[in-house]
């Protein structure tokens, strides 16, 4: 009953219903401002309860006032159901396997036009109706894991992924892509990065910033390069395969552990921090820009170790936290806090008593630091080595995300805190490195003369 | 059934528009005078002819309804062209290169519509929703344009009769195209998120003329709110025009109105032309199921040949292509619209499609003896089974291209045999115009998801309400009263200063001449000197027109004072005082003593100069005819 006067409320529905008008019914508004012609449209659950909307005949959509309707005239109802068109996904024996997993993200979808919702795209037949070019790189299959938002992914999908990808290398595959909304797409990438080692295939994640309703988007060349990765690179590590620049030439590899979005909105978000990408990825060809990788083996040995402790917290510090925040942790039988601290790694002295209290009770502390860029780095000032006195363990270079994740992973393997800290700081994927190369710290100030000479040459 | 042939321009008369069943509607664009764009705070109205760097997109087409490409989708996706956008950052930021989400809609661009949607008398929309409308030419950098529609069903009058406003929208502006050659159309972007308004008429135009009346009226009746731009570009239109059998085919950016008339008969032409072709191909025999054509490669055949385009296609290692159309013998030079042939509407695809910019991009056999040798053609025939009432189109290229344009050059001969085919259009200096892409379907507009729907509460239509104008054909009948000069007539009632020269005559009982000419010519020529014309505020305007009411200074003053605000951005009005008679004996007298210092013999001479003395310190403040007076006794009364 309520799906034929979808979304509306109050006076709205009054209105509808004392006319008899459904959705998606023809009809003639008579109202005080005028005749309107069209087809009642839904009504998003969000928006107020005093205007009906219609779609136009030219395709627009107005909303008319309900109480200024003197009159509706109800034509025909027709519902429409929208589907993406399958065409079988073509194989060829000389074509590499590839799989997609999918967790929630729309990499491909297409549009319903009267209500803009967006109807994603998934089997391989539907993959290839709207992306045909797939079908010149390999010989697709997927399987859908989830469907969440990305805000909503978290350990259960982490493992249940993990354990997902280990199926698949033992079945042979040669290349897996895993479909991912953008927004926590580097926390997966990270647990994924623990929690599947010595995968001898790559593992590529991807999404789009914008989604393929639109001409610009950027998803279908996003599928297009990680399905390529997947499916002919010898990069056999857990990736984020997403744009390099805004413009539509190529995607960047990052190191799972070192990839992080850092813009709320634009195509490029994805940077490698701390070091250089792996590669870039054209629709023509893969060009490396680092040696230190993992290769692709022709075994199909992987390990999977989905150990995992939820009780885990980070805290980004600020001038003037007071104890209670770390307090209400410990109180809350919380077993790992990372703190992104300040500079090289600081906090102020009034926490130092609650760090006591975390230390005694066996809480595992670790730091990193909220610039992103650059080591923990606790000897230099006093109260560094205070802290470190307080138990806190400086984490070097791992991004806080990927400290969250790893010490979760690290946790959930032992109570041990010795043992939790040798894996902590024993790199796994490059989440710690030696060194940051001096390319590895780049952000471009726009308005400097030579800057700006470098993208007057250069597509953004 | 299509007897009739076309004359001249100049000889159509009203009886032929009608038995060819002309019907034409207008889709007029017109960019709102905001300071900001429509949903970014970028400013409006800044051209940039530099740019600091290029982004490159590509636009792919979205699945339709029925999951199929439609055809605007599929043909540019056959173009495969590369859109470089030119940036500034003076003039776009994130938003426009579409890496960041829309902000809210602008509400000095959404007040400014309403009240041009109430001018037209249009039912007014209660809750604005945003809308997508698909475009894939790249001219929008998110493959859409945000639109929304605010009123529908206005009406307007013209001659004896109303001209029916269909709907009236609020868009943000396109890109100016720079460049299209070969596989890269380049965009300069600063003009792009500019608020429009786009008002649509009925198609219920009856003749050429008709046309651009209506949009004569249109643009008059926006630019009399005088909040909206002026000048190159700032106003656009569209034409939509069919004949009977024909097809509603919109001719694209009309840059000026009077424009419209040769357009308009051009299209009016060439459909008609269209379907007595289709006439003449059904006579031969040939409809679209025994339609009939094919393609061979004869690259090896002609690669000798002397003509010069061909012959550089193969020193570039590229490939000819050559297009057999059974039974098509003289039929790409049939006349389409003024010189201008069949062949034209293939050249025009394979151009737009195939990305064959060049030209000639093709040559064919109806035109023997214009390009390649009689011998080649001969050979060539041959060659690919031509026969003698067979039409062969040769046409040179990329052979990726060649595949795309043999295929279009097929597409467009086939569709000869249906009618005319639905398309945009593009208008051209001379009055024709020429293929711009296929129609889009109806599913190009959708919500835009990205933004709320908004409401348009009753108390803001109420407080709009006050700034409407009134109608500028009920000023003229005015004006006319007045006996105003004809030439400010019109100009005037458009003006933004309509409301001040109400208030000068009505208020300041100034003389309306005066006042007109004030309001229309003295900023002119205000302007040629280079001063700038937008300090002339209404507010400082109405000052000087008191001023001169309460005979603080004299007719002269009124430009000589309007040219201290223009180059200043104010008027010393403190310093006005009326001048007294002793002030004016004073002036004189002080002149006649300077003059006499010079010993000028003639009298009649140094009065002259004493005049000319006196009114170097009177200047603006008095008449000169009553310093003359003083001077000269009353003669010249
Ligand atoms: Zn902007």
């Amino acid at each position: 009953m309520s799906d034929l006067y979808k979304g509306y409320r109050g006076e709205a529905l009054e209105v509808l219903k004392k006319f008899e008008a459904l959705v998606w019914c023809n009809v003639k508004i008579t109202s005080n401002e005028g005749v309107f012609r069209g087809t009642i449209l839904p009504r998003s659950e969000t928006a107020d309860d005093l205007h009906i909307v219609i779609k136009l005949i030219s395709g627009y959509n107005v909303g008319i006032a309900a109480k200024k309707i003197t009159n509706i005239d109800v034509g025909e109802r027709k519902e429409a159901h929208y589907k993406i068109p399958e065409k079988a996904f073509p194989y060829d024996p000389k074509k590499p396997n590839v799989k997609l997993l999918g967790t929630g993200g729309t990499i491909a979808s297409r549009l319903d036009y009267r209500t803009g919702a967006v109807i994603p795209a998934f089997t391989p037949g539907e993959l290839y109706g709207s992306v045909p070019e797939l079908a010149d790189i390999c010989n697709l299959d997927t399987s859908k894991l989830y469907g969440v938002f990305s805000e909503n992914m978290g350990p259960e999908q982490w493992i249940g992924t993990a354990k997902a990808i280990g199926e698949e290398i033992e079945k042979g595959i040669h290349g897996i892509v895993i479909g991912h909304g953008t927004d926590t797409m580097h926390h997966t990438a990270a647990a994924l990065s623990f929690m599947v080692q010595d995968s001898p295939v790559p593992i590529v994640m991807v999404g789009s910033q914008r989604s393929s309703d639109r001409p610009s988007s950027d998803a279908a060349l996003n599928l297009m390069h990680s399905v390529k990765t997947a499916a002919e690179s010898d990069i056999a590590e857990v990736m984020v395969c997403m744009f390099g620049p805004t413009s539509d030439e190529y995607g960047l590899l990052h190191m799972g552990t070192r990839v992080r979005k850092m813009h709320s909105s634009y195509r490029s978000t994805f940077r490698t921090i701390g070091d250089v990408p792996i590669a870039t990825v054209s629709r023509e060809k893969i060009t490396l820009m680092r040696k230190g990788y993992k290769k692709r083996r022709y075994d199909r040995n992987v390990t999977i170790n989905t150990a995992f402790e939820e009780k885990v917290s980070i805290v980004y510090y600020y001038p003037n936290m007071k104890p209670d925040i770390i307090d209400s942790l410990i109180d809350n039988d919380y077993r790992g806090i990372v703190i992104a601290g300040t500079g090289l790694g600081h906090v102020n002295k009034p926490l130092y008593p609650a760090l006591k209290r975390a230390k005694e009770k066996g809480i595992a502390v670790y730091m990193t630091v909220q610039t992103l860029w650059g080591y923990v780095q606790m000897y230099v000032y006093d109260t560094g080595r205070d802290m470190m006195e307080l138990g806190v363990v400086p984490s070097a270079n791992m991004l806080p995300e990927v400290a969250y994740i790893k010490l979760c992973w690290a946790l959930g393997q032992t109570d041990n805190l010795d043992e939790v800290k040798r894996i902590m700081l024993t790199p796994i994927a490059n989440e710690i490195t030696e060194r940051e190369p001096s390319n590895g710290y780049l952000i471009l100030q726009g308005g400097l003369p030579e800057v700006e000479e470098f993208i007057s040459k250069y597509r953004k | 059934m299509y007897d009739f042939l076309f004359k001249p321009f100049e000889e159509m008369t009203s009886e032929d528009y009608q038995k060819v069943g002309f019907k034409s509607g207008l889709e007029v664009h017109q960019q709102l005078l905001t300071d900001k764009k429509l949903f970014c705070r970028c400013p409006a109205g800044k051209y940039m002819h530099q740019y600091e760097a290029e982004i490159l997109r590509h636009m792919r087409p979205t699945l339709s309804e029925l999951g199929e490409y439609d055809g605007t989708a599929l043909m540019e996706f056959k173009t495969k062209k590369n859109i470089i956008y030119q940036i500034h950052r003076d003039t776009v930021c994130t938003y426009e290169m579409d890496d960041t989400p829309p902000f809210e809609i602008n509400d000095e661009a959404l007040d400014i519509s309403l009240l041009i949607g109430m001018l037209y008398r249009c039912a007014m929309i209660d809750e604005i929703h945003i809308a997508r409308k698909q475009y894939l030419d790249g001219s929008i950098p998110t493959g859409f344009q945000r639109t929304t529609i605010f009123a529908v069903d206005g009406q307007i009058p013209y001659k004896d009769r109303i001209i029916d406003i269909v709907q009236v929208s609020l868009e943000e502006d396109s890109c100016r195209e720079v460049s299209d050659i070969g596989h890269k159309r380049v965009y300069n972007t600063d003009r792009l998120g500019m608020p429009l308004i786009e008002t649509v008429t009925a198609p219920q135009m009856k003749t050429p003329v008709e046309v651009m009346e209506v949009g004569e009226i249109l643009s008059a009746m926006v630019r009399s709110t005088g909040m909206v731009r002026t000048g190159p570009g700032a106003g656009r239109e569209d034409v939509n025009v069919s004949v009977e059998g024909g097809t509603r085919i919109e001719i694209k950016g009309v840059p000026s109105l009077n424009r419209i008339p040769r357009l308009t008969y051009n299209e009016a032409m060439r459909q008609w032309n269209l379907l007595r072709l289709r006439e003449e191909l059904h006579r031969r025999g040939i409809n679209k199921d025994t339609f009939e054509a094919k393609t061979v490669n004869i690259t090896k055949q002609i690669r000798k040949t002397s003509y010069t385009p061909i012959n550089n296609a193969i020193q570039e290692n590229k490939s000819v292509y050559c297009v057999t159309l059974r039974g098509f013998k003289d039929l790409l030079r049939w006349q389409t619209q003024t010189d201008t042939f069949f062949a034209r509407e293939i050249s025009d695809r394979v151009r737009v499609i195939a990305c064959l910019t060049t030209l000639p991009n093709i040559i064919h056999s109806d035109s023997m003896g214009e390009n390649i040798a009689a011998s080649e053609w001969q050979i060539i025939k041959k060659h690919v089974g031509a026969k003698e009432d067979d039409t062969v189109v040769i046409v040179w290229g990329d052979i990726g291209d060649l595949e795309t344009a043999s295929k279009e050059i097929i597409i467009r001969a086939k569709e000869s045999t249906i009618g005319v085919p639905s398309e945009t259009r593009q208008a051209l200096k001379d009055g024709t115009n020429g293929f711009e892409r296929i129609l889009p379907g109806a599913d190009r507009m959708y919500p835009d998801t990205d933004l709320p729907p908004k409401r348009i509460s009753e108390e803001r239509i109420i407080n709009l309400k006050q700034y409407i104008p009134e109608y500028f054909w009920e000023r003229e009948k005015w004006y006319n009263e007045l006996g105003l000069p004809e030439d400010i007539i019109r100009p005037l009632s458009i003006s933004k200063y309509a409301m001040l020269f109400k208030k000068a005559v009505k208020e300041f009982k100034i003389d309306p001449v005066l006042a007109g000419v004030a309001l229309i010519q003295y900023p002119k020529r205000l302007k040629r000197k280079h001063l700038d014309i937008n300090k002339l505020s209404e507010e400082n305007l109405s000052e000087v027109f008191k001023a001169h009411s309460e005979g603080l200074i004299s007719r002269e003053g009124i430009l000589m004072y309007m040219g201290e605000i223009a180059r200043t951005g104010s008027w010393d009005k403190e310093n006005i005082s009326p001048v007294s008679k002793t002030k004016l004996a004073d002036s004189i007298k002080e002149a006649e003593y300077e003059v006499s210092i010079l010993k000028v013999r003639n009298h009649e001479m140094e009065k002259r100069i004493v005049l000319s003395e006196a009114m170097k310190k009177l200047r603006g403040k008095i008449d000169g005819v009553k310093v003359y007076s003083k001077i000269f006794g009353n003669k010249k009364d």
